[in-house]
């Protein structure tokens, strides 16, 4: 059977090194099951998060050989084994211990997102009559598995650090989905310009690019919300100067 | 008791899938304090898998079905060993359940003039499931976790519990640990919510995660709590087997909903072969019957694809073992034939089943638009646990309830797809609203330290050992052991062997090591798990070996008939005084008349 060799970041709190280890490849397997395998028999300690292992619940995010990915989906055939397969936590987020991170600031931030307020029912019954299109234009967003590799490579997180000025993508994703909604009237358009900092994404596609679900987060969800900030805030003549200025103040 | 990080809750919920979640809820809005443990990150848990929809007789799509209907779909399909009320409660409050989860956000799929869409499913009499694509399961859990979080919750996410407490008859709390520093919490409570789903990873063949071993069927066994049908353990038929690494994958039911039909080496439908008796009156004589069913046409039976799961997976078992199988040793689930009845059927598959085209092409390199996907049974769902109160869902400790896949009842001996989600979601319910009103006339149970101190120094055992047992090692030996000797098909002597070998298990488990330290060590938690899944794998065994008979999910090879007297009685086990697992046959209730007139006139 042959052998590859996996790097991977060991060490705990941003401290750490990474760790060669020789491990038997077999036809199919993903990332996450080297790294199982690691675990049971070299590597006893290895802190890994996982669940469905079937790209169905977003548990298992890390970078490799750079890119972020989750483990569970990532085949070996699709890397070069012939040199070392590294494997490290996302850098977006505080590190915890090997590849796990702390990605609570995503659970704070969904918290501020005011929740979905639906208009009165329809019908007597208390249900509501929604047409088959009107569910479909918003279920891209809500395939989101919060993986949250978006936010690993979104710039003004990862580089920035802005997390107080920036909810994400993925919270974009999910205000999209909230005021796409056929039944929500509630109303976030205050908030996207101001507490959730809309402005700051320069639609750079980063996210989209990473977005296991394929979701085209930034053409579907960021640009059109962008849009309706605009509308709403900005008369259409003086559009150019009160960005400038509300970026100013 | 200064040396445990403490919390106090009226409320305290173990697991966070769709029952805690909904408890979670339930018990906020009655006002009371509640804390929710998760064993993953919130939103994690195995909801996320399910694929097909949830269950509920709303007559959107076929105006015959109601409550009555379903509940005794559900009965025959439990082979009546169901707890009668539980399955009428769940029937009547299913389409309740499902509205309210709208109201919530949750955007289902539509009918024609807008109402929620319902698919068939098998067991279902009418096209029942309301659902969204493939991905059910992840709606579900999202919307309850998305309004759950504005409720007020206490949410401990990665954290685990190994400990039931009690203040004598009665539960004071629970003892556990966080995953990122192992530090010991202590967790006073009046009342306690167990909904930490099933037992797979007992099996080496699963669908389910790290999480599923069996902590809530263990943790309520050892706290006194009576558990039931422990021998039913449900092997989904349709899993991933191949490439090898992603063998037991679940493969949506809703494959076959949607036309997908099951074939062995020759072509052959073999599923035609065999149509048991309880079901022969539902089912299409003919393959042009079976595909008129799954379009929505109201005067067609429907496919025996679409029999129970118990039935398919035995079928495919026996197509493999007599040397049709498929060349990974499966049989071949093809719904691209479909290409021949409709026209743009690649795009309908990708619209209907999403995850599953998806999940095929990323994992298999299979387009299952073109080419027939190689599946075969993988451990799915545990239909025994916590026996609990139809109404209440308490367990027979005061204080202490449970719902969800770790509680028994409302599936016997087997359940029917779709009838987890709405499982989860009625008695999720009815076990957050109960335990509230438990919490709010009731005190505050006091905890014992010497027990938390015992709790402690056996959970850092493994820390003290040096160059001993592998606990990854002895998790994969118990996986192999339970899926050759306690598997789909059974016989006392393998299970006895079964039962020789879990003890030397067990006396390994207590010399596991683990290297490094505390703080998120996936060896100690490892080694941590091991009790509670020995502790089940015991007992589903013995349970196992308890009933002579073949019934839904349990075939015993020496015992290939189904047998009256084994139906009148579920099998129940408790922790004798010494210790030792008591087995008792309780006899299941005479049925209320007005239920058992519905039984008989749906037969």
């Amino acid at each position: 059977m042959a052998t590859a060799t996996f790097r991977i970041w060991r060490g705990e709190k941003g401290r750490g090194q990474f760790r060669d280890y020789t491990a038997e490849v077999a036809a199919g397997m993903v990332v996450l099951d080297v790294v199982h395998q690691i675990q049971a028999e070299q590597a006893g300690d290895l802190a890994v998060r996982w669940n469905c292992k079937a790209g169905r619940c977003g548990s298992c995010s890390a970078e490799i050989n750079g890119m972020p990915k989750l483990m569970c989906m990532t085949r070996l055939n699709a890397l070069a084994l012939d040199k070392p397969v590294t494997i490290q936590p996302m850098k977006a987020f505080p590190h915890i211990k090997d590849l796990v991170t702390d990605v609570s600031w995503n659970y704070e931030v969904k918290e501020r997102i005011p929740k979905f307020k639906p208009r009165p029912p329809d019908a007597l019954d208390a249900t509501w009559r929604i047409a088959q299109e009107d569910v479909e234009r918003v279920q891209e967003f809500r395939k989101c598995i919060e993986c949250y590799l978006c936010q690993d490579v979104c710039h003004v997180l990862r580089e920035h650090h802005m997390q107080e000025q920036f909810i994400g993508p993925r919270f974009l994703v999910h205000v999209a989905a909230l005021e796409m909604h056929p039944l929500d009237v509630g109303d976030r358009l205050q908030d996207l310009r101001t507490q959730f900092g809309i402005g700051l994404c320069n639609i750079t596609k980063c996210c989209t690019n990473v977005c296991p679900e394929g979701i085209t987060i930034t053409d579907n969800a960021i640009i059109p919300l962008k849009e309706r900030v605009v509308d709403r805030f900005f008369d259409p003549l003086g559009k150019l100067f009160r960005i400038f200025t509300a970026r100013e103040t | 008791m200064a040396e445990y990080v403490t919390h106090e809750h009226d409320v305290l919920i173990i697991g966070a899938g769709g029952a805690g979640l909904r408890a979670a809820v339930e018990a906020s809005a009655a006002g009371v304090k509640v804390a929710l443990i998760s064993k993953s990150l919130l939103g994690k848990a195995h909801t996320v898998m399910a694929e097909g929809g949830i269950a509920a007789a709303m007559g959107n799509v076929d105006d015959r079905d109601n409550w009555r209907v379903h509940f005794a779909d559900t009965m025959r399909g439990g082979q009546y060993l169901s707890n009668w009320r539980m399955a009428e409660l769940h029937a009547k409050e299913a389409p309740a359940r499902v509205r309210e989860l709208e109201a919530w956000g949750a955007l289902f799929d539509r009918t024609i003039d807008g109402r929620i869409l319902q698919r068939n499913f098998g067991g279902h009499r009418y096209p029942r499931l309301a659902h969204v694509g493939d991905r059910t399961g992840l709606e579900m859990i999202r919307t309850l976790q998305d309004h759950g979080i504005h409720l007020g919750l206490d949410v401990f996410m990665e954290h685990t519990i190994v400990r039931l407490l009690k203040h004598g008859e009665r539960i004071a709390g629970a003892f556990g640990y966080d995953r990122e520093r192992g530090r010991f919490h202590l967790f006073r409570a009046k009342a306690v919510v167990l909904a930490t789903g099933g037992i797979g990873r007992a099996y080496k063949i699963t669908s389910n995660s790290w999480e599923y071993t069996g902590d809530g069927h263990s943790l309520a066994f050892h706290a006194g709590a009576a558990l039931m049908d422990m021998e039913f353990v449900q092997f989904h038929p349709t899993g991933m087997i191949w490439p090898p690494s992603v063998r037991g994958i679940l493969v949506t039911e809703g494959v076959r909903g949607e036309g997908g039909v099951l074939r062995n080496r020759n072509g052959e439908r073999f599923m035609f072969k065999d149509i048991p008796p309880l079901y022969v009156n539902q089912t299409a004589s003919s393959e042009e019957e079976g595909w008129r069913y799954t379009q929505g046409d109201k005067e067609a039976k429907r496919p025996p694809e679409l029999l129970t799961r118990d039935h398919v997976a035995r079928c495919i078992r026996r197509e493999v073992r007599e040397g049709r199988g498929s060349p990974h040793g499966g049989v071949f689930l093809d719904i691209a034939w479909i290409k021949a009845k409709i026209p743009h059927a690649a795009e309908h598959i990708k619209k209907k089943l999403p995850s599953m085209y998806h999940q095929f092409k990323q994992l298999a390199d299979i387009d299952i638009t073109q080419e027939a996907m190689e599946v075969g049974p993988t451990t799915h769902y545990m239909m025994g646990g916590v026996r609990v109160d139809a109404d209440s869902q308490m367990s027979d400790v005061p204080g202490l309830f449970a719902a969800g896949e770790c509680a028994a009842g409302l599936h016997g001996a087997n359940r029917l797809g779709g009838n987890s989600l709405s499982d989860l979601l009625v008695f999720g319910q009815r076990a957050g609203e109960y335990a509230a009103t438990f919490a709010k006339e009731h005190s505050f149970g006091n905890t014992d330290d010497g027990e938390l101190k015992s709790a402690e120094t056996w959970a850092l055992q493994p820390f003290e050992r040096k160059n001993s047992e592998n606990p990854y090692a002895v998790q994969h030996t118990l996986q192999d052991v339970m899926q050759d000797l306690v598997g789909i098909v059974r016989q006392e002597q393998e299970m006895l062997e079964a039962l020789d070998r879990i003890r030397e298990l067990k006396a390994a488990s207590e010399r596991v090591s683990v290297d490094g330290n505390r703080e998120y060590n996936a060896g100690w938690h490892t080694a941590l798990d091991l009790y509670h899944l020995l502790t089940v794998s015991e007992i589903v065994t013995r349970a196992a070996l308890e009933r002579k008979e073949s019934r839904g999910a349990h075939f015993r090879d020496d015992f290939p008939e189904k047998n009256d007297r084994f139906g009148a009685f579920n099998i129940v086990v408790r922790k004798g005084a010494d210790g030792a697992m008591q087995f008792s046959r309780e006899s299941i209730p005479p049925m209320q008349q007005d239920l058992q007139q519905i039984i008989e006139e749906m037969k």
